[in-house]
């Protein structure tokens, strides 16, 4: 049995995770099941950060990765995101890397600068 | 002349407008401070936004990016770069910006204007004044909008979400953060955020924890944290030495209202909100609030129901449609430290929002909506966290004839 704080939304469900039958206990949606089951298996998370953009109003352009990667890649992926330097106009959902780090997901732009 | 102007180019100003052009009000204008629309989302580039208001998981500029998108195709005018003075009783709008001074008149007001961050000063940490000690939000602006590097050993005090958030932030970013310290015996941030910001990174927790001293001659060299017994006193004895050169508090935020205060508008004193009834109106008629003006939120979805509530609101009032009033206080019971609204117009034909807080952790909730001692309606939780802000609705039927303070309050509920 593991405990997973559900961290889907705010409400926070306090879930348990049958590691041998994958039964999850706790939650109050569907959404809580395939998180607990992933949280044990294989933790996602979706990166937010900045990278540097220039000819812009600011110095920084918020980034994300357009779903969740490993969470064990999340000091990788700082590593590249922080060598990034666009050039405005950028559109937010705009690709800044294609398949980062080989994981099928994009970096995208969040904010339109 | 507009029809109305809206003050404040966050969240709330921002939703408030939209809803307000959508129910058909012509002449709006939008006047913000900053260079660009979006307020606080602009720097907070995490995700977990935009669940209940678009179903989906967005980051705050992308949030903000909706709305500046809903209202581009629009007419509604705004104002950059610019300060707003004064507000009068009789709906004058002074302003301030490179073109100078200028007295613009509406017929309805809409106040956004946000909340501010609690300082150093707020809470009275005794030591020396040197470089390194930031409010969260301070920081989170240099590192994630200016793009400068803030220091390099890093603690945190307040486990409100932006001390978490920044937490996270900066270890990411390559920071050592040495841990988040909180006075109360729970964090007063949302469970996600301890989960994703401080579990994830090994971040330590310091709970019945406070600063006592800062140390540095120029930068900051070290914190002295101590443990609290039950009354918040430091506990002798129980000091821990933190060599950092950067502090960041998290504190709390307080609603920005000098603009109504010198106006004369209400204020709620339990927690320096705007005072206002089920429509979002303030003491003054045609001035309406919404957002973290009117009492901090955590959910930003719910700031935008707010400013839609008030935009509505302010439609109907520049059109004349309103109801005779005939307010009613609501008083906050046992477990409970505010409510908005502060007062409701039992005229009214709508479904009655409340949002409230509790003051202390319950596990089984029975929330009880009362009036001369005889319970109107009772509403179940299963938990309620002061950390966290509820929201109950109440059918218009029910206020019909009641003429006394109604009172909300929190109970647990045994099974």
């Amino acid at each position: 049995m593991m405990n997973v704080i559900c961290t889907v939304c705010p409400k926070g469900c306090h879930l348990e995770v049958n590691l041998d039958t994958k039964e999850v206990s706790g939650n109050d949606c569907n959404r809580g099941r395939v998180y607990g089951i992933n949280e044990v298996e294989n933790p996602k998370r979706v990166i937010t950060s900045t990278v540097k953009i220039e000819n812009a109003i600011i110095n920084k352009l918020p980034v994300k990765t357009s779903d969740a990667i490993g969470k064990h890649l999340n000091f990788e992926a700082m590593d590249i995101i922080k060598k990034i330097t666009v050039t405005s106009p950028i559109k937010c959902g705009d690709i800044i890397v294609e398949n980062f780090l080989e994981t099928g997901v994009s970096l995208i732009a969040t904010r339109s600068l | 002349m507009y029809d109305l102007i809206v003050i404040g180019g966050g969240p709330a100003g921002l939703s408030s407008a939209y809803k307000a052009y959508e129910n058909g009000v012509k002449n709006i204008l939008i006047i913000e401070r900053d260079e660009a629309l979006g307020g606080i989302l602009n720097q907070c580039i995490h995700n977990g936004f935009g669940l209940h208001k678009f179903k989906e998981e967005l980051t705050g500029p992308e949030y903000a990016q909706k709305y500046i998108d809903l209202l581009k195709n629009t007419d509604v005018k705004i104002l950059l770069s610019t300060m707003v003075m004064e507000v009068t009783e009789n709906k004058e709008v002074h302003i301030l910006n490179e073109n100078g001074y200028e007295v613009l008149s509406a017929k309805a007001i809409i106040l956004a204007m946000g909340c501010r961050e609690r300082t150093r000063g707020a809470i009275s940490i005794p030591g020396h004044r040197p470089a390194g000690v930031f409010t969260a939000g301070t920081a989170q602006r240099y590192i994630n909008m200016e793009g400068y590097t803030i220091g390099k050993n890093v603690l945190i005090l307040g486990s409100g979400d932006i001390g978490l958030i920044m937490a996270r932030r900066m270890s990411l970013e390559g920071y050592n953060v040495v841990g988040v310290v909180e006075l109360m015996e729970y964090s007063n941030g949302l469970t996600r955020n301890i989960v994703q910001c401080l579990d994830d990174y090994n971040i330590p927790l310091y709970l019945s924890h406070t600063v006592i001293d800062i140390i540095g001659k120029n930068r900051l060299e070290k914190v002295i944290v101590s443990k609290v017994d039950e009354n918040k006193k430091p506990i002798k004895g129980t000091e821990i030495e933190f060599e950092v050169d950067t502090l960041l508090l998290s504190v709390g935020l307080i609603p920005e209202n000098e603009i109504p205060k010198n106006v004369g508008i209400n204020l709620d004193t339990r927690n320096n909100g705007l005072l206002v009834d089920e429509n979002m109106e303030t003491s003054i008629d045609g001035i309406f609030a919404c957002g973290n003006t009117v009492h901090v939120h955590d959910l930003v979805d719910f700031v935008s129901d707010e400013g839609d509530k008030a935009g509505i609101s302010a439609t109907n009032y520049i059109n004349g449609k309103t109801t005779e009033k005939s307010l009613l206080p609501i008083k906050n019971g046992a477990g409970i430290s505010y409510t908005v609204p502060q007062h409701i117009n039992i005229n009214t034909e709508n479904t009655i929002d409340i949002s409230f807080r509790v003051n202390k952790i319950f596990n089984r909730a029975k929330i009880q909506l009362e009036c001369n001692g005889n319970i109107l309606k009772t509403f179940k939780k299963p938990y309620c966290l002061p950390a966290e802000m509820e929201r109950i609705k109440i059918e218009p039927e029910l206020l019909k004839n009641l003429d006394d303070t109604l009172t909300i309050s929190v109970v647990d509920w045994e099974v």
